[in-house]
């Protein structure tokens, strides 16, 4: 059997980010080097204001080191300007939020049709292809409904299947569970679980240590450092 | 249906009040800038229609006054008449003789009386009976005469067609006696253009008015127009020149000097238009703009996720865009719709107004002007979803999200 892990899908090296907030000077992401293999089910976990969702933003391009370099499927993603960085986004890089983010007046369907249709699908196929998709995450019968007509764990699944909508290399999670009960959170977890088996590789942010200790990598920042990195023999 | 035309239309049907309120505004702002339009067209227009009606581009009345500006005649009509049918550039003429006829035994005393000649006539079109026998026509001296009427002469009188009822001239009040009178029939219904709807008029053959007014209106004319072969408006003008210099004592007016001095007239109109149709150019542009910032502003944090997962600026441009133009495009449809309702309403208040021609018309539908405002309308509106959409694509997306989690 092939190392599944032996290609790299993100590097860092060196990874700094400042910003300033309000009259504050913010040194989020001092130093990181870090690298995930492609297959990888990886948690990034650590007390608020750790740095855990700046380095999420800039491993999902959405953001750009202060200084250092972050690869993503083998590109630089500080080189890219902001339409390279766009484009980059809709084929590699599915992002779930913690607070959903679905087009309130459109249906389960045409929400992940978005980046279907943002990446040129025609009508039949990406009707095709999110139908596909919501049954894989549980909703085939609730395609029609809009977000306001589904639970917070619906609405996540909904935001799963549009971040896989054209096959990312990499899906990230700000806090995926954050806005859901523990059941419904676990069973999220569990659907995570078997999107990876499937082979997704998944980044997830958490500030729950129970929640990060489902994932078989755990990595915990302080102060903008990666602490510790731990894989676990199972999740 | 695209899928940004999908999410531009649910994104307006996500506040319906607000949309619907909205695009109430712009349906008001479109609908009172197509009435200006309407409006400061529509009276020139109208004049203009009026004064064309029967092909006449010429007025002749008496030296130094308008078309029935006053009571004052031409005397020798018939030469006159005579010499400018006699003119190859001129193809008709037709003299007409303006009085006030009373009618003895009628609930009305009086009737302003056009003498006319049927077959060249341009003032009435006939609209129920028969008409006036043509010139030429032998009728017997004692057969009633054929007059055509008004409808608020038989409304007024509360005869029919077919009556008959005497009319005098010559009146003398104090001895309340009348020198000459004559029999007529009211043979048929006509729509008079230059006279108010309300006022109760009869057309009678000219010769045999001329005769009732007495010997010294036997060859008289209160105005005579005419017609040139050719229409432009250089043959025009020199028709108009020629009796200008043959015809010392008439005054020839073409109906393009009739219409400039009116357009001078309604100047103010114009510009009271036009700074109307202004604000509500204005008032259209800024509720597009407001609206769709508000709705920008509200969606920050989802706007800046659509950018996450991959629709670039200028998709976010196009789609915030086309928020605006369908928010405009809604607005002015239904403008067309209110503004053409309000014109017929309002045009049939002023048609109302006592003393104005019956065939004058103060809001007057021309589709070129009305689509010419509706489309700047449409382009201010489009032009107002600009600023909203460019700030849209330039939502900083980490910053954005950090907000709108916080919020």
């Amino acid at each position: 059997m092939a190392d599944v892990f032996s290609e790299a899908v993100i590097r860092c090296e060196q990874v700094h980010r400042r910003y300033t907030m309000g009259d504050a000077d913010v040194h989020a992401v001092r130093g990181i080097d870090l690298e995930i293999a492609r297959g990888e089910f990886a948690a990034i976990t650590g007390p608020s204001g750790c740095g855990k969702s700046t380095l999420l933003h800039l491993l999902g391009a959405i953001d750009a080191p202060s200084s250092g370099r972050v690869f993503v499927n083998g590109r630089d993603t500080a080189q890219l300007d902001d339409a390279e960085a766009t484009a980059f986004r809709l084929r590699h890089i599915g992002f779930v939020f913690q607070r959903f983010y679905l087009m309130p007046t459109l249906s389960a369907q045409e929400n992940v049709e978005l980046p279907l249709a943002e990446a040129g699908l025609g009508k039949t196929a990406r009707r095709a292809r999110a139908s596909e998709l919501l049954g894989y995450v549980g909703l085939g019968d609730r395609r029609g409904h809009r977000p306001t007509q589904l639970s917070g764990g619906e609405q996540q699944r909904v935001a799963i299947a549009r971040a896989l909508a054209n096959e990312p290399a990499l899906l990230l999670a700000d806090e995926p569970t954050g806005e859901l009960d523990a059941a419904t959170g676990e069973k999220l977890l569990a659907l995570f679980g078997q999107l990876n088996r499937d082979g997704t590789t998944l980044v997830f942010v958490t500030h729950d240590s129970v929640v990060a200790n489902t994932a078989r990598r755990v990595i915990r920042l302080l102060d903008g450092r990666v602490a510790t990195d731990v894989r676990q023999a199972s999740a | 249906m695209s899928m940004r035309t999908t999410l531009a239309l649910a994104t307006l049907r996500r506040h319906p009040a607000r949309t619907m309120l909205a695009v109430l505004g712009i349906a008001v702002a479109a609908a009172l800038l197509l009435d200006m339009v309407m409006l400061a067209t529509g009276m020139s227009e109208s004049f203009r229609s009026l004064l064309l009606t029967r092909g006449y581009q010429l007025r002749v009345s008496p030296k130094g006054t308008l078309p029935f500006d006053s009571e004052a005649t031409i005397d020798g009509a018939t030469a006159i008449v005579q010499a400018l049918r006699a003119n190859p550039d001129i193809k008709a003429v037709s003299p007409s003789l303006g009085t006030t006829l009373a009618l003895p035994g009628q609930t009305f005393p009086s009737v302003f009386t056009l003498g006319l000649e049927s077959d060249v006539q341009g003032d009435y079109v006939l609209e129920a009976g028969r008409d006036m026998p043509v010139t030429g026509d032998s009728l017997s001296p004692t057969a009633p005469l054929p007059a055509v009427v008004s409808k608020s002469f038989l409304v007024r009188s509360g005869r029919q067609l077919g009556d008959t009822l005497t009319v005098a001239a010559g009146i003398d009040a104090q001895l309340r006696t009348t020198a000459r009178s004559r029999l007529v029939v009211l043979s048929g219904e006509g729509r008079f253009f230059y006279v108010p709807a309300e006022t109760p008029v009869m057309a009678l053959p000219l010769r045999d008015v001329r005769t009732l007014l007495g010997a010294a209106y036997r060859d008289r004319m209160s105005l005579a127009m005419a017609e040139s072969r050719r229409g432009d408006s250089v043959s025009v003008e020199a028709v108009r020149a020629w009796i200008a210099a043959s015809q010392p004592r008439v005054t020839a007016i073409s109906t393009e000097t009739a219409i400039r001095q009116v357009e001078e007239r309604l100047s103010y109109f114009r510009q009271l238009a036009f700074v109307l149709g202004a604000i509500s150019l204005g008032i259209g542009f800024l509720l597009v703009a407001t609206l769709v910032t508000l709705s920008v502003n509200e969606r920050r944090g989802e706007i800046a996720v659509l950018r996450a997962i991959g629709t670039q600026k200028g998709g976010v441009l196009r789609q915030v865009f086309l928020e605006g133009l369908l928010l405009s495009s809604a607005g002015i449809a239904g403008g067309l719709l209110l503004g053409i309702v309000t014109a017929r309403w309002l045009n049939g208040i002023l048609r109302d107004f006592p003393g104005l021609p019956a065939a004058f018309d103060f809001f007057l539908w021309s589709p070129e002007a009305a689509w010419k405002s509706l489309a700047l309308l449409l382009i201010s509106g489009t032009l107002a979803g600009l600023l909203p959409a460019w700030r849209a694509a330039s939502i900083p997306i980490v910053r954005s999200l950090r907000e709108d989690a916080v919020g």
